[in-house]
């Protein structure tokens, strides 16, 4: 479905801050996939993303998605097909229009001069009332109102409006607080599982990195480290991961975060 | 001042006043929706005022307002470009096609820096005898200008709703996610100038046509003009309501800025005030939320000047 062909990236080339950011890596995500990401700070992994959605073009590679060779095309051709979700809840939508402006915008339906129709409405109200956030009665206000929770839950149904080949979700519930982590964590499983798209989600929540999806990956420095599916996986515990990551990488996990996230998840 | 003479006032500001109204609406479009401060806004006004003059001097008054909005529109054009697909900076990109626009209005009306148009047919002397013999017939030019201005206001209230427009505003407010819609915002930002700047020359042209003069220097300061009175407007209607409300008040404003300096010339201000008045009512509208915002911390840092070993209540 999505072949990624030694790509390489090197920020500042030529410099002393030259920083090989992906090492020749190859990757291979199958239909369907519900892939985990995890990794210390600078492994690569929100530079995978990029160099996946064209925020920028390799140094050296290819990226084929479903048998085309995406590797040039735009970033804004590419959205077509990839939906993408960030850390920070305020890139997703635009906060001076109302929910059903954004909404209207993230359908696109009609030509460019087409407006929001009577059953656009009905539409965003239905999907907008399955999120169970009390949205749909709230359709005219500006997003700008909204909590971070809500508003990556707008952007997740934004992103999945019209169902992605590719779903991107690069840390998208750190920067909520983790009750509403949790509400927005059960909507992505269930859109993912219910449309069954294929998605790449990074993480460091090394708990919900073994709980959701079908696969996990480990990266260092730009490169895949450890890839891991089915049975083995199942056995996995946080722990098995941290010493994987020791063998591999030939040092400890660095990351307070996700070392914090063993404490709380014992 | 008897009442005759304030209602004549207040007609002169009304008829100013939506003169310049379309150039806020231009402003309201390209500096409130799309967040790009176009700085060509000065250069643009007189080119659609030269263009308007030539060819209703030629005989075509009615053809002089397309003609003027399509050489806006084309200058709209090369600023977007500019700053979309060159990298020129957004600022620069309107400075730049600022100072090139005075060359070439020059150039259009062959190195004269005026053209007189007093014997020239305008759509407002055309207006004037159609309504010769009804009551409206002092009313010719207030008629034309509410008619032009209805229509901008109409235009764009239906265009900022359909696909184009949201996109638009949406490359305003946060142009990432415009992208990931699958919306090139270099798209977006040069549909929205190309339409601005063709506003900002139909009100240069009818300028010219209303005060029956084209100046090389008439759209001078256009841009501290306009956005003062987009500002005004901004104050009596807010951020937070619809958008034709605010299109609305942007014409409202418009208004009061000229009505406020018309009564200031009556107090014997002089008349070269007029762009350091606009120049300070802009600071000052831009400035006065920050500054209030600023106030508390600066009340507090003194505080704690004052009593330097503790420190002020709910501080951190």
């Amino acid at each position: 479905m999505l072949i990624l062909n030694e790509v390489s990236k090197t920020f500042n080339p030529g410099t002393v801050n030259a920083k090989l950011a992906l090492d020749k890596l190859s990757l291979h995500i199958h239909k369907g996939d519900f892939v985990s990401i995890i990794g210390a700070n600078g492994a690569g992994k929100s530079t995978l993303f990029n160099a996946i959605c064209g925020s920028f073009f390799p140094d050296h590679g290819s990226v084929v998605m479903d048998g085309r060779d995406i590797t040039w095309m735009p970033e804004h051709q590419r959205a077509k097909q990839i939906g993408r979700l960030f850390q920070d809840p305020m890139r997703g939508t635009a906060p001076d229009m109302s929910i059903e402006e954004n909404l209207a915008l993230a359908a696109g339906n009609g030509g460019w001069l087409s407006r929001v129709s009577g059953a656009d409405k009905k539409t965003f109200r239905d999907k907008l009332a399955l999120l169970g956030m009390g949205l749909e009665d709230r359709m005219k206000q500006p997003v700008g109102l909204l909590s971070g929770g809500q508003r990556q839950a707008l952007t997740l149904l934004m992103a999945t409006y019209h169902i992605p080949k590719l779903l991107l979700l690069d840390e998208h519930t750190a920067a909520l607080d983790p009750g509403t982590a949790e509400k927005v964590l059960a909507l992505t499983r269930s859109i993912v599982e219910e449309n069954k798209i294929t998605c790449l989600m990074i993480t460091h929540n090394m708990q919900s990195a073994l709980d959701l999806g079908n696969r996990t990956l480990m990266m260092n420095q730009g490169q895949v480290i450890y890839d891991v599916t089915g049975e083995e996986r199942a056995k996995l515990t946080i722990h098995d991961l941290t010493d994987k990551f020791r063998q591999a990488s030939g040092k400890a996990l660095d990351n307070d975060r996700m070392l914090l996230g063993i404490d709380s998840n014992k | 001042m008897t009442p005759d003479k304030l209602l004549a006032l207040g007609q002169t500001a009304l008829e100013l006043g939506l003169v310049n109204a379309l150039t806020v609406l231009a402003l309201f479009l390209s500096y409130s929706m799309l967040n790009v401060c176009d700085l060509s806004t000065d250069g643009c006004f007189t080119l659609g005022a030269a263009v308007g003059a030539l060819v209703a001097i030629s005989g075509h008054p009615w053809l002089a307002l397309p003609a003027a909005m399509l050489a806006g529109s084309v200058s709209g054009f090369i600023t977007a470009t500019l700053q979309m697909r060159m990298g020129v900076q957004s600022l620069l990109a309107g400075i730049v096609v600022n100072t090139g626009l005075y060359s070439l209005n020059m150039a259009l009306t062959g190195n004269k820096a005026t053209l007189p148009m007093n014997k020239t047919t305008t759509v407002f002397t055309m207006a004037k005898g159609l309504l010769k013999d009804t009551p409206f017939a002092g009313q010719y030019t207030l008629i034309v200008m509410l008619i032009a201005v209805a229509l901008v206001v109409l235009f764009l209230c239906f265009f900022l709703r359909t696909k184009l427009g949201l996109a638009i505003r949406a490359t305003g407010s946060n142009a990432d996610m415009v992208r990931s819609s699958s919306i090139n915002p270099a798209f977006t930002t040069t549909v929205g100038l190309c339409v601005s700047n063709a506003f900002t020359a139909l009100s240069g042209c009818l300028m010219a046509q209303q005060q029956k003069n084209y100046e090389v220097n008439m759209g001078s300061g256009m841009v501290t003009v306009a956005l003062a009175s987009l500002l005004i407007g901004g104050v009596i209607i807010s951020k937070h309501r619809s958008v034709p409300l605010r299109a609305v008040g942007a014409v409202i404003g418009a208004f009061l800025f000229r009505l406020v300096y018309a009564l200031a010339l009556r107090l014997n201000m002089p008349a070269f005030m007029l762009k350091a008045v606009s120049s300070i009512i802009v600071v000052l509208a831009i400035s006065g939320p920050y500054l209030r915002k600023q106030l508390p911390l600066l009340l507090k840092s003194m505080g704690m000047r004052k009593r330097p070993a503790s420190l002020p209540e709910g501080g951190r």
